[in-house]
């Protein structure tokens, strides 16, 4: 987990959630990429993010997109969230002996039967064990110290801007303690009628 | 001890890799080529473990080949490069997988755009605008922070190369003397002299 380097957060806000990460790709101590994302939209309403291993990342990816699109084909629907979290639970468990080196994080906005939408976070281990909270979850090299800063700076119901400020200085003030996380950001704010996407520039050493 | 790189300037990407083949401590060989033309618009430079190199650079050239003629268009450099990442991501997990280090540099024809990959033996890939594998990365990587240069010029791209090559030959103990640098552009692929 330490090979590539990496950290991803996803935080709930008021009819809102974020997910944040880093945007390093390193060889060991050797940085190679300064423009690696590691969060990707799954539909307009998910977005996934992974930290670990990088080459089990883009095969996941791949994984991924191939799954949710058979889904979607079959069912003739999107897919939720809760679902979506549930069919990454079983991709990676399905490999429990030589596991997908990967922690992934889902945020996404999930339909409730009333018909609006109610924020979604959730995390899992290498081998697909589910983590659904209910304030943020995160993963990565820089994990420790992103627990430390979200449990101090997040608060509940945060409006879209605020919960975008909050996760910002979150991961950034964590990955720049971390040697294998950081060289810039990415933030996604999901919010009921967008999302909002934005690069954060920070520490290069 | 085997060092490649690769940057990108304005319209055209630079590969370069030394020429030595070497076996423990006796070089057996100092004119072997590692930078293989895929396509008319597309190079790979190979290093690595030596067996595996010629024999998942020869897989890939047939493969990449296969393609165009059954098409009768070649892959543009992303789809190329995720083919060869998804070549040896499949065969890290198998019983012996290729220890290839790669350097994929193409000119993609339809947006006239250069496109530099860095892809490791694990299938780690990722686009850079310049990028090194071996012992040469820990020396040249800094160098070409401060000076590579987007919007440089083919002859300033190869001074910059020169000033990463020399950089290896003071610094590193066992470096190589010679190397070769191909350039792919809109004109296709060509073998420069420094």
């Amino acid at each position: 987990m330490e090979y590539n380097g990496g950290s991803v957060v996803a935080m709930v806000g008021k009819d809102c959630v974020a997910i944040a990460c880093d945007l390093r790709l390193g060889n060991q101590a050797l940085g190679v990429s300064s423009n690696f994302p590691k969060i990707f939209p799954i539909t307009d309403r998910i977005y996934l993010g992974m930290s670990g291993l990088a080459t089990d990342l883009e095969t996941l990816r791949e994984r991924f997109r191939f799954r949710v699109n058979m889904y979607t084909i079959k069912e003739e629907r999107e897919i939720e969230p809760q679902t979506f979290a549930h069919l990454v639970s079983s991709t990676l468990y399905e490999h429990r002996f030589g596991p997908y080196f990967i922690e992934p994080v889902i945020a996404g906005l999930s339909k409730t039967p009333s018909g609006d939408l109610k924020p979604f976070i959730a995390a899992a281990d290498l081998i697909g064990c589910l983590n659904f909270a209910k304030d943020f979850v995160v993963s990565g090299t820089a994990s420790a110290k992103i627990y430390g800063l979200a449990e101090a700076l997040w608060e509940p119901d945060l409006e879209p801007e605020d919960l975008f400020e909050t996760i910002s200085q979150t991961l950034m003030n964590a990955v720049d303690r971390d040697a294998f996380s950081g060289w810039g950001c990415l933030v996604h704010v999901l919010t009921k009628d967008k999302v909002i996407t934005r690069t954060l520039k920070s520490r290069m050493d | 001890m085997e060092v490649s790189f690769a940057l990108t300037g304005k319209d055209y990407v630079i590969v370069a890799a030394d020429t030595t083949a070497a076996r423990s401590i006796v070089k057996m060989k100092t004119d072997q080529d590692k930078i293989k033309i895929l396509s008319p618009h597309l190079l790979m430079a190979y290093s690595g473990e030596p067996g595996d190199t010629l024999q998942f650079a020869e897989y890939v050239e047939r493969n990449i080949r296969l393609y165009q003629i059954r098409n009768l268009y070649a892959l543009s450099p992303s789809a190329a490069a995720s083919w060869i990442r998804r070549s040896l991501a499949e065969s890290l997990r198998s019983r012996n997988s290729y220890a290839v280090n790669l350097l994929v540099g193409g000119f993609d024809t339809t947006t006239q755009e250069p496109h530099l990959y860095w892809i490791d033996y694990l299938g780690t890939m990722t686009e850079i605008p310049f990028g090194a594998h071996g012992y040469g990365s820990y020396f040249a990587l800094s160098l070409l922070d401060r000076y590579h240069d987007p919007d440089a010029s083919l002859e300033e791209g190869l001074a910059t190369l020169k000033r990463c090559i020399d950089e290896v030959s003071k610094r590193l103990v066992v470096s190589p003397d010679r190397y070769k640098v191909k350039v792919v552009d809109k004109d296709g692929v060509r073998e420069v002299e420094l």
